[in-house]
């Protein structure tokens, strides 16, 4: 029983069981006197309009395609940065390693730049497309 | 001492059971500072706030009035204040005893476990963090008494495994927006989605700077790292993080990820009030209302911890090192001593005040600045931390190497050379970007010249 991470999982337990008991002690104690209007979605005081589960921009979704692209990129990089400095490692595997790390950081920046160029990140809606997929060009706009 | 030894080995009358007790006695030791603070921190957020903006705030809950029959004449007739230190707990009581209004048409299972998933992750993040110094003065690493009770965990992954649990607040907050059935609700869930991973990036390029210079991912190995020679060669001065130059770009980056990543002002877009409602808690009523405030609130207080051990030194008081001073200067050897237990036995005081300027900050911060837009923030996230963070990332392993190369000046020399090649990036990027055609002529959007002519010239019919 020796494990070094069984307190980690005690810590987790004790969050777990925290937080199941504010939300539901507050489920307990509190009155129950629902009315329609108390059941209706809140939309400023006046009737909802519609369901609320509806289209969203595709941006939202786009972003996190990207953050899973990046993220990986930087996962791989953690077993190399624990090992970088340590005592263990000697100058040479310093300098042959770091040249490595900077090809592979090239892949990355040229993916970077990519996701600039085409506007991915951009959140102004229209500048990420063309005026011709607008449904016309910039000289009819003018 | 030795029980504790043989407390932690399972050798003690516990047996194996021993390891487990000691986990579930650092476990408290960390959750209940953090539950008892919680509400201090809310009530030092009100009254702060309040003295910057001129008010007085909440200073009156907790005051006791003793009746004029009243046994003790001392107290006949006096009031005994508590600063209003008791607003936070009212509140939580009264939070509790409210109705859970729940609207028909949620998704419920999804809607109930959403506050309990917002507020997980701002209690199991810590569970790395040494909230003291784990080495007696003069002795070898490990030794001392506070080396039993902190951290809860002491695994190779540390930093790893606070990213890890940070991320998962995202979970309860697009849940918690999804589930709600409520416009405001899926708007404010998913843009604080979109930020929080988009912060999540430049938050972890931060750390992989000290990571990286220090070689180890345990954070009582990175402070350590912290209480060496500064720069490598400056001996009396501790090498806090924010002391070097890489260090100091990696903590405001961090600093500023840190924030978006509680969604405090100004990055509190998801709950941005004059647009969203509350955002993606707009239909949450009672304590589950409550939770996700908590949730933010602790967020910030092991944030701050992470902040203050990871940057600025962990749990010493001053970046002094005691020992090497009081071998250095055999004349001033006994003061230089003393004050090496005393930064011993101080840490944990050291830690929280620590702890306590991160977050006045905060909320110095929300007293000061206005809520920026979607889109600056995500440009602030992706065109400006980010690429910040991986040309850090590059200019602390040049550093490294460069200082073992030619030693401490060649570790300049570096910084500076990166410093010109990126300068020059920038400023021709920068250029790059203004010569070409600007995003609201691309758009087709045709610009009016400002001055009264200008204006006047407009055929009202053609705009």
């Amino acid at each position: 029983m020796q494990n070094e991470f069984i307190p980690l999982l005690l810590l987790m337990l004790v969050a777990a069981v925290i937080c199941t008991a504010m939300v539901t002690l507050s489920w307990v104690l509190g009155p129950k006197k629902n009315t329609p209007y108390k059941a209706s979605p809140y939309e400023c005081g006046v009737q909802p309009a519609g369901n609320a589960n509806e289209r969203f921009p595709i941006k939202f979704y786009l972003v996190a395609i990207l953050f899973v692209m990046f993220d990986i990129e930087v996962v791989f990089l953690w077993s190399w940065l624990t090992v970088f400095n340590s005592p263990l490692t000697g100058l040479d595997f310093k300098i042959f390693s770091f040249m490595e790390v900077l090809v592979y950081l090239s892949t990355w920046i040229v993916g970077y730049a990519y996701v600039v160029r085409v506007g991915a990140i951009d959140w102004d809606e229209t500048t990420s497309l063309h005026p011709e997929k607008l449904g016309q060009t910039a000289q009819e706009a003018n | 001492m030795d029980w504790l030894i043989a407390l932690r080995d399972g050798t003690g009358p516990l047996g194996q059971w021993g390891p487990i007790v000691l986990g579930v006695i650092r476990v408290l030791l960390f959750v209940v500072p953090i539950l008892t603070l919680v509400p201090g921190l809310i009530w030092w957020e009100r009254r702060l706030l309040s003295w910057m903006q001129d008010r007085i705030g909440p200073n009156r809950t907790g005051t006791i009035t003793f009746p004029e029959s009243f046994p003790l004449a001392g107290l006949r007739g006096k009031k005994v204040r508590t600063f209003g230190l008791l607003q936070p707990i009212a509140d939580g009581v009264k939070l509790f005893f409210k109705e859970d209004a729940t609207p028909a048409a949620v998704d419920r299972l999804v809607y109930f476990t959403a506050p309990a998933v917002a507020l997980f992750p701002a209690f199991a993040l810590g569970g790395t963090l040494p909230i003291a110094s784990l080495r007696y003065p003069f002795e070898a690493a490990g030794s001392g008494i506070f080396a039993f009770f902190t951290p809860v965990a002491n695994v190779d992954i540390g930093i790893l495994y606070v990213l890890a649990i940070s991320s998962l607040g995202v979970y309860g907050v697009v849940l918690a927006g999804y589930a709600s059935n409520n416009k405001y609700s899926l708007m404010g869930g998913l843009r604080a989605s979109a930020q929080l991973i988009s912060y999540e990036l430049a938050m972890a390029m931060s750390l992989a700077c000290v990571v990286m210079a220090s070689g180890s991912m345990k954070i009582p190995d990175i402070v350590a790292f912290q209480e060496g020679p500064l720069w490598g060669f400056v001996n009396g001065v501790q090498n806090w993080a924010i002391f070097t130059p890489y260090g100091l770009v990696a903590a405001v980056i961090f600093v500023i990820c840190m924030i978006a990543e509680t969604n405090r002002a100004p990055f509190d877009l998801p709950e941005a009030e004059n647009e969203l409602i509350a955002g993606y808690h707009t239909e949450y009523s009672s304590m589950k209302f409550a939770v996700f405030f908590m949730g933010e609130y602790a967020a910030m207080f092991v944030f701050s911890g992470v902040f203050a051990a990871v940057f600025l030194g962990g749990a010493n008081l001053m970046p002094f090192r005691w020992e090497q001073l009081s071998s250095d200067f055999p004349a001033m050897a006994g003061l230089f001593r003393g004050l090496a237990y005393a930064n011993y036995w101080l840490g944990p005081v050291a830690f929280l005040a620590k702890q306590a300027a991160g977050i006045t900050f905060f909320i110095w911060l929300r007293a000061t600045l206005p809520r920026l837009r979607y889109d600056q923030l995500m440009n602030l996230g992706w065109k400006s931390l980010l690429p910040m963070g991986v040309a850090n990332f590059i200019v602390v392993g040049l550093w490294v190497v460069c200082t073992q190369m030619f030693g401490p000046a060649g570790g300049f020399a570096s910084l500076l050379g990166a410093f010109v090649v990126l300068f020059v990036l920038y400023t021709n990027l920068v250029g790059a970007a203004k010569t070409s055609t600007p995003g609201i002529q691309k758009r087709g959007i045709k610009m009016v010249d400002p001055t009264p002519q200008g204006v006047t010239m407009v055929d009202p019919n053609k705009v």
